[in-house]
């Protein structure tokens, strides 16, 4: 049986994960279950395993005291001042601030103005959020075939909208 | 251009020239920060100094801000700031700061930067009525012509990225500045307050947050900043301005037709103290002015100039009265000083 992943080695590793009651089962060669993260003992999608984002995080420090790598603020110093650090915050403490902002706003996604320099990530995001959910379908209906297609094109839209993480992704 | 050469202009805040009646004042303000650096609050002093070092430099040369003024706040003194505070041009925090922030602004006061207050930069737009739409025009110009220089901290999901999360998105905070004795005088103000708060809007008084509407002058504006486009959250303010000038002018018929006698009394009383008290606050003045700005507004005091009353409302302000006077005075000079320039202005 081939990878359906790469389509090319001997798939070694078998996969299986029931989903909403539907049993679904990959079978993918040790390099790309490796490359998936699929070494990690963790609670993986299908879905992460072809997009290769089944790392999982490793076990921070106790939220209280998580200080962001950039600015060095602390969670406490946030909720003392209500102010954050640096830009990067917003990724630190994502788990406190994205409940605020939905209140705050009632609302979570930004839909206004867009600086130039950040057009191409934006349309490249978009696209990405598209092609996603194309994926999920085509997993869902075990058309791997479609699916490691579509797991290319965003690793494309990927590496065209710049590698570097996102901002404040709460 | 030193800050006393401001008081030889209107302020473009309360601007008379225009027929501003029952929205005396529109403003806009975008919050921006820098993709590379702490927020201000976080930064530490030195880190500030370099930030303004590096962005005074750049707003001052862009043609959007031209002709140009820049004002450091270490380099002015209390009574200084006081009157960029009292004219709108910064807030009661940045009149609070020094060394590592400043203000870069157009020579007549519409177009504006503070540079590290609660954010890297804070722009703003005002004119006299209810201009909103024509503003952001103007503000949004030169948002783009500082990200054309300046990486903006910016997220896909969150948009502008802000010091503090009630401002992340658009931040844009649209305001405008409402007369509206009318519905104070008919005690119809409260449930009107109540349904603005209601929609999500903000009623502050003259001077921002946690201050107390002297003088009958609210300040209405947006406080979601997420999850709409700027030129909704514009639209959508000015259409709910039109309607609380609507109860505005309602309001001040009824009063005509209802209260006549009573609120002839109202006009001619605040007349009459202006024009002879010797003893004047700053609350009281505002008060007072707004009386006779509402008589005016009824032509029920022909003789008196709209735009002398409209200047008043900022020369009357202790900072500008110090100004003025060229010394610093305590209060009860102010009082005095406040009533003999209001009487030399009004006779």
């Amino acid at each position: 049986m081939h990878c359906e992943v790469c389509q090319e080695n001997e798939a070694t590793v078998h996969l299986t994960q029931i989903v909403d009651g539907h049993v679904k089962k990959i079978n993918m060669c040790e390099a790309c279950a490796a490359k998936s993260g699929l070494e990690m003992k963790g609670a993986l999608s299908i879905t992460d395993i072809l997009l290769g984002l089944g790392g999982v995080k490793p076990a921070g420090r106790p939220e209280a005291d998580r200080a962001c790598p950039r600015c060095h603020m602390r969670r406490a110093d946030f909720k003392k001042t209500g102010r954050l650090g640096c830009p990067d915050c917003y990724e630190t403490f994502t788990a406190e601030l994205a409940p605020m902002v939905q209140s705050m706003h009632h609302s979570s996604q930004h839909v206004g103005g867009i600086p130039v320099h950040e057009e191409l990530r934006v349309q490249k995001t978009a696209e990405i959020a598209a092609l996603q959910q194309a994926l999920d379908k085509a997993v869902a209906g075990e058309n791997f075939e479609e699916a490691a297609r579509l797991r290319d094109r965003i690793a494309t839209c990927r590496a065209q909208g710049s590698a570097a993480p996102e901002k404040g992704d709460v | 251009m030193i800050v006393d050469d401001l008081l030889l202009q209107p302020g473009a805040w309360l601007a008379p020239g225009a027929d501003t009646g029952i929205v005396v004042s529109s403003r806009l303000r975008l919050a921006r920060n820098l993709r590379d650096a702490a927020f201000p609050g976080w930064a530490g002093e030195e880190e500030c100094e370099k930030i303004w070092q590096r962005l005074r430099p750049i707003l001052q040369g862009l043609p959007e801000l031209a002709p140009v003024v820049v004002f450091g706040m270490a380099e002015l003194d209390d009574l200084e700031r006081m009157i960029l505070f009292e004219r709108h041009l910064i807030s009661n925090e940045q009149a609070h700061k020094g060394r590592g922030s400043g203000l870069v602004a157009t020579k007549d006061e519409s177009l504006s930067v503070m540079v590290n207050e609660e954010d890297h930069l804070r722009l703003q737009a005002m004119s006299p009525g209810l201009t909103l739409r024509a503003i952001w025009q103007r503000i949004n110009a030169l948002d783009h012509a500082i990200e054309q220089q300046v990486p903006y901290a910016f997220s896909v999901k969150l948009g502008y990225l802000t010091a503090c999360p009630t401002n992340v998105g658009t931040g844009l905070r649209a305001s405008t500045m409402l007369h509206l004795p009318g519905l104070v005088l008919m005690n119809e103000l409260n449930p009107v307050l109540k349904g603005l708060t209601k929609i999500g809007l903000a009623v502050r008084g003259l001077w921002g947050e946690g201050t107390e509407a002297t003088g009958n002058l609210f300040q209405i504006s947006n406080q979601i900043t997420l999850g709409d486009r700027e030129e909704n959250i514009v639209q959508h303010i000015e259409q709910i301005v039109l309607e609380v000038v609507e109860h505005e002018r309602h309001a001040r018929a009824r009063l005509l037709e209802r209260k006549e006698l009573v609120l002839r009394d109202y006009v001619g009383r605040a007349y009459g103290v202006l024009t002879h008290a010797h003893l004047l606050s700053s609350k009281e003045a505002l008060d007072l002015l707004s009386g006779l700005r509402l008589g005016i507004d009824l032509g029920l005091v022909p003789r008196v100039d709209r735009q002398a009353v409209d200047r008043l409302l900022l020369l009357t302000q202790p900072a500008h009265l110090q100004k003025l006077e060229a010394k610093s005075l305590k209060a009860k000079d102010r009082d005095r000083v406040r009533a003999e320039l209001v009487r030399t202005q009004l006779t």
